[in-house]
């Protein structure tokens, strides 16, 4: 309860100067959150869902918190060259947890709204207020009920009905500044009916050291036929800990994409839920993990099947090495009724050292009758024929151990639905295999000093 | 070129080769005949370093380096090659990346620069076309949904990009029809010079119909039993190994 109490303390102590700094329809949640924290308790390594990440150990630390909102002293632009090529995106910054208001924004199609969660919900509160914590169920989770306490800003995206956003947005996640932090983001998304969109969310850190903490949870409505991709690429410091829930509401024959890629981080647990709501709906949830050293990645992933003729596909793969520990739990739920529904998931992950450790859990609860369903989970190490044959060819073990690496993960990339996202990706991949990238290289982020 | 003394050999602690001694100069096709599980596919691997197989006695000699010691890529460097019974299939790594890693690797031993986008492509097609592989081939993942000819031709293939100076063929025979055996024979012979040598594993004469040897070796039991020229091939198409098995006096 430790752990937990000093967040509340906080709360109580400072919560006029949390809600000066933020906006009504964010604040109004704020004693609801405060409700389910103190009616709970973070979940330890005991509890099923949390063997492999030790909760009370990252919320443990006495992190700072910026509630004032002091603008670090950033030049993100200037700084943050991630040209992803031939990606042309709009480009939108949270330094910390705290929107970046830049002024040279593009033009962007009537009515679609881009921008800090905060000042649209000053500006809009029906729209936020309609989708902002609806998504995201705050009381079976707390660590999603801290984040609405402590919240103050963030990142919303609204596309009208009909309107196809063709230009992919990126927000970039700047964390730096030498101070040891708590972040706490947001993140929403509503894409109304038939709305088209494309987010690339990349979290940037630099390895200086200091121990930062950063709370995300993503809200993503996906309206009737809506076609929303969500990527994720983190690439953290190794002493960044990372908690991030994403949660997906889908209507009727909307199509939705999540993919989840940790190149490098600290610890991290990254929750998914998707919710067919509609039929006809469509999710494709896959993501990657390259993880050695002490690194650690938790995945859960949770689908929610509760209307007829909705189809999901699911595909994690790992990479471990070194004394890394990945853990993959998944969860398919085929509810009464969910007739004609389609669900398949696979977890396939490489120990590429013989002291990695890989944990899966794939789960299938299914109550309706017509269903086609399918799990499947392997751990493995690296083909040694292949390794063989390779090397008989004069490839080197290295070049032969990347390029099978590699290879195993071409299949979450080949999901990518932006081609030039994917080509970078390639060469992140292939970097990240061969040890060259301890920062994205054509990022030369910095948080100056003053 | 090549100069085996006494090679003894284990795998999970059962020794199939008991003494192999063999010496291959370059220009010469030797060809190593012998039944089932008498220690021939075990030979090529342990030439080429496969680490399933232990070596316990003996000694290789390649252009006087001691190749036992060498990695198996740095005998790759050095100009060994194992056309492998049966090619290993790599999802996910396409023909076009393996050939270039591997070319520029041997590059990268010799102290040369890597070869540039367009000379490789042009080294590609100019060696495709030894034996007649399929562009679409290239372009698609090593071996992986190849029939038993293509993954033959394409062994070839790469032992054309290669050009190692001394091939070991095992059982490149085995899985092809008439057409396939002829395109990967041709191709073997047009790649033969007077500064390569070829060792041809087989079971069948067919083979050495098309590739003719100057040796012809008989192993059984791990050890070579008999050598000769290539008229013991025939010998031994006409009257089995029963013959030599009596010569040995164990019939």
């Amino acid at each position: 309860m430790q752990a937990l109490q000093q967040y509340i303390d906080l709360y109580k102590e400072h919560h006029e100067v949390i809600d000066k700094h933020s906006a009504r329809v964010l604040n109004a949640l704020r004693p609801e959150a405060l409700r389910c924290i103190e009616s709970c308790e973070l979940p330890t390594t005991k509890h099923e869902d949390y063997q492999h990440t030790d909760l009370v150990a990252m919320y443990a630390p006495d992190y700072g918190l910026n509630i004032t909102r002091i603008e670090l002293p950033t030049q993100p632009q200037e700084a943050f060259r991630c040209d992803v090529p031939n990606l042309s995106t709009q480009l939108y910054f949270l330094v910390g947890d705290n929107f970046y208001r830049n002024n040279r924004n593009k033009e962007l199609p009537d009515g679609v709204l881009v921008g800090s969660l905060r000042d649209m919900a000053e500006a809009h509160p029906e729209l936020v207020a309609r989708c902002y914590g609806k998504i995201a169920d705050m009381s079976k989770d707390v660590t999603v009920a801290l984040n609405t306490l402590l919240a103050q800003d963030g990142f919303f995206l609204y596309i009208p009905k009909g309107v196809v956003l063709d230009k992919p947005i990126q927000l970039v996640n700047i964390i730096g500044g030498g101070v040891s932090m708590m972040h706490n983001r947001r993140i929403l998304v509503v894409a109304e009916e038939g709305a088209q969109a494309k987010l690339l969310v990349c979290d940037h850190s630099e390895e200086d050291g200091i121990t930062q903490l950063i709370s995300q949870v993503t809200e993503i409505w996906a309206g009737k036929g809506a076609v929303v991709d969500y990527y994720s690429l983190e690439e953290n410091a190794t002493c960044v800990q990372r908690i991030s829930s994403t949660y997906v509401h889908q209507e009727a024959d909307s199509n939705v994409l999540v993919n989840g890629i940790t190149l490098r981080n600290g610890t991290t647990r990254d929750n998914y839920h998707i919710a067919l709501e509609g039929e006809g709906a469509e999710a494709q949830l896959c993501g990657m993990a390259i993880a050695d050293g002490d690194k650690r990645v938790d995945v859960y992933t949770h689908i929610d099947h509760s209307k007829a003729h909705c189809n999901s596909n699911e595909l994690f793969k790992y990479v471990l090495d070194d004394n890394a520990i990945g853990s993959f739990a998944g969860r398919i739920l085929v509810r009464e009724g969910s007739q004609k529904t389609e669900a398949y998931q696979s977890n396939k992950n490489l120990c590429a050292s013989t002291t990695a450790h890989m944990y899966t859990k794939p789960q299938l609860e299914i109550y309706a009758d017509d269903v086609k369903c399918s799990h499947g989970a392997t751990v493995g190490q690296l083909d040694q024929q292949a390794l063989f044959y390779m090397r008989t060819r004069g490839i080197s073990e290295s070049e032969a151990r990347m390029l099978l690496q590699f290879a195993f993960m071409s299949d979450v990339i080949e999901n990518v639905r932006l081609d030039a996202l994917k080509d970078r990706l390639r060469q992140l991949v292939e970097k990240r295999f061969r040890g060259e990238l301890s920062q994205c290289q054509q990022c030369a982020m910095r948080t100056q000093k003053q | 070129m090549l100069q085996i003394k006494d090679l003894h050999a284990n795998i999970n602690g059962k020794e199939i080769l008991k003494g192999i001694n063999l010496t291959v100069r370059p220009g010469e096709v030797h060809a190593i005949m012998g039944p089932n599980g008498s220690g021939k596919s075990t030979l090529s691997s342990v030439l080429t370093g496969n680490p399933a197989y232990e070596v316990t006695q003996g000694s290789v000699e390649f252009y006087g380096k001691d190749l036992l010691a060498l990695s198996p890529e740095d005998r790759s460097h050095e100009g060994l090659f194992l056309s492998f019974q049966y090619p290993v299939e790599i999802p996910g790594v396409s023909m076009v990346n393996f050939m270039r890693a591997a070319i520029n690797e041997l590059r990268k031993y010799r102290g040369e620069e890597p070869m540039s986008a367009t000379e490789f492509l042009k080294l590609m097609r100019e060696k495709r076309a030894i034996v007649e592989l399929d562009n679409k081939l290239a372009s698609r993942s090593v071996n992986e949904g190849f029939s038993g000819g293509e993954k033959k031709r394409n062994e070839i293939f790469q032992m054309a990009m290669l050009e190692p100076r001394l091939s070991i063929l095992d059982e490149t025979d085995s899985g092809l029809d008439i057409d396939a055996l002829r395109i990967v024979a041709e191709g073997v012979n047009k790649l033969k010079n007077e500064n390569n040598a070829t060792i041809v594993i087989t079971h069948y004469q067919r083979l050495l119909d098309y590739i003719a040897p100057d040796y012809v070796h008989v192993l059984y039991k791990g050890r070579i039993v008999k050598s000769g020229g290539p008229e013991l091939a025939l010998e031994l198409e006409e009257k089995g190994y029963d013959w030599i098995k009596k010569e040995l006096g164990e019939i």
